[in-house]
């Protein structure tokens, strides 16, 4: 695993060598946000780029969840949130009157911390990202389904028991199929929160290898608690403290030569 | 090290602490006894008054000063009649006002102030809600002591119950789905009908025909409003005047021939058996939607 791993990220920086410039997705200047009084985004600057996992790290209360949850405009949703600055998503400012936010997110796709299935069935948990665009066709949902359940490699373990209800799946199974319903949208970029954190090893596996199929064709942004698994699967890292993005590079670097003595200290765990 | 608890000690008082344990086991058996023994004594005397009373006949009659032809036809209709128009009055105002407050309100000092007046409203008697229905619709409005009067008035009595159980059954839907499904781009609306709607159902459900079944049962606003208990005729719009269940048996538990007592009984009957047939139809529509977290 680890060898194809490493062999397909040499393959894609040589296709990027290649290509030259790689596409920005997400560009973000000097993006402030407050929480009340409370300061906890400090002039944000960040470029995330095309087909590949940014990974976001950094201690508890650092900013990391509220920066991933600004970029899809989640954060609305918390009471006397206040922002400044810019968030360029494809050239447009996110934060533009006129930018809906529905059309954001059908672009910008969510997984969240805990597994969060509908309580409904499999194929109408899938369905209903698609549905609620406007999809009626029983035809093309079927397709949908399927093509999303197999993109989250779940396909095998549930395609007998499509029409059971979500809950019966077990944690690990509900989060892919939480990503799976992501992909039934058909997004461009994958935001993920802390995805694995409440699952157990194996399935936390199986979830890492999805991120590094899935990269192919989405550009996935992930916060994670777990140094290592941003290692494992991220081609770029950015360390976030108390509201500020100390050090964002390669992550190759981040972790074999960091630039800042506090992503040292953190990345040796002499703190966080 | 020195040891601070004293295995000895913690044994002697074992004994003590199964007692208590037992003790407060059988108390609240006991609370759980009481009522119903207090409900089935109740059913015992009802039924068996009602023996013999309750025949097709009594279903088919209208109000006679005769018990053997009295009859609840007016009174049944009539509280079928104030139910079409107290359930999806109510339902409709009561459902949206706690959309409104738990979806779409911003959290200030306004809507505070409306959920505390909503809160007080539940606590008011019902025979506030009477006169206010008697000033604002029989005589403001000039409706007369109709069956849209006493439909209005009774709306207006449950709807603060409607409103706090389905605020409550909204409120235990998981905030996790809605932010799945905005996250996927769903508007509010979709997401309130889809997710949080469905999810709710069976707690809305629960509240809202308890306080149906306490409109059902209600006197006090409609001796208020004027409701008269002897007719003889059914209702043919909702301007017409009628009459309600819990009135007409209201009328005959004060008649002094004894037989009436019987009548009575026979009314109670069948008012506890359209409540029944309320509460299994919730049942069976919250069984249906049931879903769990």
């Amino acid at each position: 695993m680890e060898l194809t791993v490493t062999k397909e990220r040499t393959e894609r920086k040589k296709m990027n060598e290649v290509k030259g410039e790689k596409a920005v997705v997400y560009r973000t200047k000097n993006l402030n946000l407050w929480y009340g009084e409370h300061h906890a985004l400090k002039n944000i600057d960040l470029d995330i780029y095309e087909n590949e996992v940014t990974a976001i790290i950094g201690p508890s209360g650092c900013g990391k969840s509220t920066y991933i949850k600004t970029l899809n405009r989640m954060i609305e949703l918390v009471p006397n949130v206040r922002t400044s600055g810019e968030i360029m998503y494809r050239g447009r400012n996110i934060f533009d009157k006129s930018y809906r936010v529905e059309e954001l997110r059908t672009q910008v796709g969510m997984v969240f911390q805990k597994p969060n299935p509908f309580p409904k069935s499999i194929y109408d948990n899938i369905a209903y990202g698609p549905r609620i665009h406007g999809i009626r066709d029983k035809k093309i949902l079927d397709e949908i389904v399927e093509r999303s359940l197999r993109g989250a490699a779940i396909w095998d373990e549930v395609k007998d028991r499509l029409h059971e209800n979500a809950y019966g799946l077990s944690g690990g199974q509900q989060q892919r199929l939480c990503i799976a319903r992501c992909l039934a949208i058909e997004p461009d970029v994958i935001l993920m929160d802390e995805p694995t954190s409440a699952l157990d090893p194996i399935s936390t596996l199986k979830v890492e290898e999805l991120v590094q199929e899935l990269k192919k064709n989405y550009s996935i942004i992930i916060v994670t608690h777990n140094m290592q698994q941003a290692a494992r699967i991220s081609d770029k890292t950015a360390f976030f403290l108390n509201g500020e993005v100390i050090e964002y590079t390669d992550t190759d670097k981040l972790f074999s030569n960091p630039s800042d003595k506090r992503t040292e200290d953190y990345i040796t765990g002499r703190f966080g | 090290m020195k040891k601070l608890i004293d295995q000895e000690k913690v044994i002697k008082n074992m004994t003590g602490r199964l007692v208590k344990n037992n003790f407060f086991k059988f108390l609240f058996f006991l609370a759980t006894v009481f009522g119903l023994i207090v409900l089935v004594v109740l059913l015992y005397r009802i039924f068996t008054q009602a023996i013999g009373w309750l025949d097709m006949d009594f279903l088919q009659n209208f109000a006679s000063r005769r018990p053997e032809e009295a009859g609840i036809k007016a009174a049944l209709i009539g509280s079928l009649w104030l139910m079409v128009i107290v359930a999806p009055l109510s339902l409709i105002l009561g459902v949206g006002t706690a959309i409104y407050l738990e979806e779409y309100a911003k959290k200030n000092r306004f809507t505070d102030f409306i959920q505390t007046n909503i809160s007080n409203l539940a606590g008011v008697p019902s025979i506030v809600f009477g006169l206010l229905g008697l000033t604002v619709f029989v005589r403001g409005m000039g409706l007369e002591r109709s069956v849209i009067s006493a439909g209005l008035t009774m709306s207006l009595l449950v709807l603060p119950v409607i409103v706090v159980a389905a605020q409550e059954a909204i409120r235990a839907v998981p905030n996790q789905l809605r932010e799945a499904s905005y996250g996927m781009g769903a508007t509010k609306w979709q997401t309130i009908y889809r997710i949080v709607l469905p999810a709710a159902i069976p707690g809305i459900l629960t509240g809202s025909i308890l306080a149906l079944s306490r409109a059902i049962g209600e006197t006090a606003p409609l001796v208020v409003i004027g409701i008269p208990t002897f007719i003889a005729y059914l209702p043919k719009s909702i301007f017409d005047t009628f009459t309600v269940m819990p009135m007409q048996i209201y009328n005959w538990t004060g008649r002094p021939q004894e037989e009436f007592q019987h009548v009575a009984a026979a009314g109670i009957v069948v008012l506890l058996f359209v409540l029944i047939v309320m509460n299994s139809i919730a049942v069976f529509i919250r069984n249906k939607f049931q879903k769990r977290f």
